[in-house]
């Protein structure tokens, strides 16, 4: 492995912050308990093999050499610290009143910010491992304090819970998906951008129209969604047809003013320049008005592609068949089963990523040109 | 296309060739508009004939309607009062019919298009085949010494490359009259000198007719034929020089230390002073 600098191996080797070393205090205090008995460290033979790897990982974190080579290490000593309680649980004690375990564990995470410190420092693909891990990390932390402090599935499951309910309601959140997201989300989507981008592009020849458009857009933008969409329900069924009024209604202003303002951004002297090539109205707005606007389109997209979203689920709970994501939200809820909500909460977060994501990368790819994007 | 070799015209005085085309007239031109209080003059009573092959330079202080006379010529102003004809035609009709290529005081490239589509951009518009069009962009970069950055984006390019595409985008069409406003206000003394000796010889060499905006008294003498003296309040022109006469039409940067540079230089500064330029 290639290091940048002489200063990057020196402090991969001797800066550790002492604060993971708080853990040392965890065979002080209780570690489990088992019918009203509280037990210590020494008791669970188990639980001290995993603290036994942890302390060894710390001792010998400078023999691998390189900086990934430690990550490695260390990560290793966190893992059997983040499997202790997982493997305590299993056995049956409770760790409710467990204070050393609970030391132990913080005193891994402050070993884990190490890790992650570490791989910053790693070029090629085990940099990304950093993010990957800090999200593993948040959903381990959520499953063992959920498990270990006994919350309530009602008030927070633990993700394994969530996880089984993916698996056994597989079908149903894919019948949601493809109803809301599928059908609903992507006709709405359609019809409220492109109405926005086509009325902008007429407000724009059509000056009146836009001065009477943009009031009444500010006003459209405040009105609550969950106000509108009884209504929209009302007016256009059950079906996917009131889901996508709801969605024209929240996106179709957006976009009208992102277009618009991205139509006025060229310049007097670009605009000059047509002129004298005698190029008209249609050749001026493809040549030279639209690609100046395209940033602003995209802005306009990546904002819908979650308003769009919100708008149909939001939609859903106002009448539905049998089907979506927003039923499938309020019925369960109801029915206290808080796994397949957050199942489809899960479904739905990342479905709003992805589809933001893929517009970013559209938008990289096509305004590459503009100044907050170009490279030299 | 434009011939690339020069006309060998030292060879024949002006004066001795037979009576020029006039390209543009204009008589009498007044152009108003209304400020907030007041109306301001921005052009009054000018009136100017270019004949074809000049080399006109329009200068004056800012405000004087130096740049406004062109836009007019360029059909994009429109004049309060008075002719103006381009080829015996009206301005608009003009433009229509592709007669000008204009040179702006910033280079207006588009950023998401390459070098070379920058350049072809007018002939996309009049419809040129694309392998005529890239044709035409190769050679125009290389009379404005750009040849190799067909596929660079103006963006990776310096200033004064970035007007030299500008320059080989208005010829591109080869327009028989070039309008050129500032081209070089922006850019460092040394490439600015640099872009003149490139603008002379390629005026030279492709006989086209100029007019050139500019409040650098020695670029105006160095490049023209004829210089017009302009002053503000209202826009008016002062004085036409005839430079043709003392200077020869092959001109390198060592003829700014002449008498005669300097003695066309120094009238053009009296007509500056005439028109109380300085004043503030």
């Amino acid at each position: 492995m290639k290091r940048p600098t002489m200063a990057l191996p020196q402090m991969a080797h001797s800066d550790m912050a002492p604060w993971p070393l708080v853990m040392l205090a965890a065979p002080l205090l209780p570690f489990a308990g088992l019918d009203g008995t509280t037990l210590f460290l020494p008791q669970l033979p188990i639980a001290l093999a995993l603290f036994a790897v942890t302390i060894a990982t710390i001792l010998g974190r400078r023999l691998p050499g390189s900086a990934l080579g430690e990550a490695l290490l260390l990560l290793a000593g966190v893992a059997s610290a983040y499997a202790a309680p997982l493997v305590l649980l299993k056995e049956g004690y409770g760790l409710a009143q467990a204070g050393g375990l609970w030391v132990y564990l913080a005193g891994a995470t402050l070993l884990l910010w190490r890790v992650l410190a570490l791989l910053a420092m790693v070029s090629g693909p085990a940099r990304l491992a950093g993010p990957a891990l800090f999200g593993l990390a948040l959903v381990m932390l959520w499953e063992i304090l959920t498990r270990g402090f006994q919350v309530p599935t009602i008030l927070l499951p633990p993700p394994s819970t969530v996880l089984s309910a993916f698996a056994v309601h597989a079908a149903d959140l894919w019948d949601d998906f493809r109803q809301t997201v599928l059908v609903s989300v992507l006709r709405g989507y359609l019809i409220g951008c492109g109405a926005g981008f086509l009325v902008a592009i007429l407000a724009d020849r059509v000056p009146f129209l836009a001065r009477g458009l943009l009031p009444l857009g500010n006003l459209a933008s405040a009105v609550p969604v969950v106000g509108i969409a009884p209504i929209m329900v009302m007016w256009f069924g059950f079906d996917w047809q009131s889901k996508a009024a709801v969605i024209v209604v929240m996106t179709f202003f957006p976009m009208l003013i992102n277009t618009l303002a991205g139509l006025q951004s060229a310049e007097r002297i670009q605009l000059d320049l047509m002129r004298s090539y005698g190029a008209g109205y249609w050749r001026t707005l493809a040549m030279l008005r639209l690609p100046c606007a395209l940033p602003f389109l995209f802005n306009g997209l990546k904002i819908n592609s979650t308003l769009a979203l919100i708008g149909a689920i939001v939609a859903e709970f106002f009448g539905t068949p049998v089907v979506g994501m927003g039923f499938r939200i309020s019925t369960q809820v109801a029915r206290m089963n808080l796994d397949v909500v957050w199942a489809t909460i899960a479904v739905a977060a990342l479905t709003g990523s992805l589809l933001y994501g893929a517009l970013a990368l559209a938008e990289r790819r096509v305004t590459a040109w503009h100044p907050s994007l170009r490279k030299r | 296309m434009p011939a690339a070799q020069p006309a060998p015209l030292t060879l024949v005085p002006p004066a001795a060739e037979p009576a020029p085309r006039t390209i543009v007239d204009i008589r009498n031109l007044t152009l108003t508009y209304q400020a907030a209080d007041h109306p301001v003059y921005a052009l009054s009573d000018v009136s100017l004939s270019i004949a074809k092959g000049d080399f006109i330079s329009l200068i004056g202080p800012s405000g004087c309607g130096k740049t406004t006379l062109m836009r007019v010529v360029a059909d994009l102003e429109q004049p309060t009062s008075g002719e103006v004809t381009v080829n015996g035609m009206t301005p608009e009709q003009a433009r229509l019919k592709r007669a000008y290529g204009y040179v702006f005081q910033a280079p207006a490239l588009y950023p998401w298009r390459t070098v070379e589509r920058n350049v072809t951009l007018p002939l996309e518009i009049m419809g040129l085949p694309k392998a005529e069009r890239q044709q035409r962009a190769r050679e125009q970069l290389e009379l404005v010494g750009l040849s190799g950055f067909e596929r660079k984006f103006p963006w990776q390019l310096s200033g004064g490359m970035q007007q030299r595409v500008s320059i080989a985008r208005a010829l591109a069409f080869n327009p028989d009259l070039l309008l050129m406003d500032e081209p070089f206000g922006a850019l460092d003394e040394i490439t600015r000198d640099h872009l003149n000796l490139q603008l002379t010889r390629l005026w030279l060499g492709t006989r086209k007719t100029c007019i050139f905006v500019t409040h650098s008294i020695a670029e105006a003498v160095f490049l023209s034929t004829r210089i017009v003296v302009m002053s503000p309040r209202p826009g008016r022109i002062l004085d036409v020089i005839d430079c043709d006469g003392d200077l020869p039409r092959e001109r390198t940067l060592d003829i700014r230390e002449s008498p005669e540079f300097q003695r066309i230089a120094h009238r053009v500064r009296e007509g500056l002073m005439e028109g109380h330029s300085y004043d503030d």
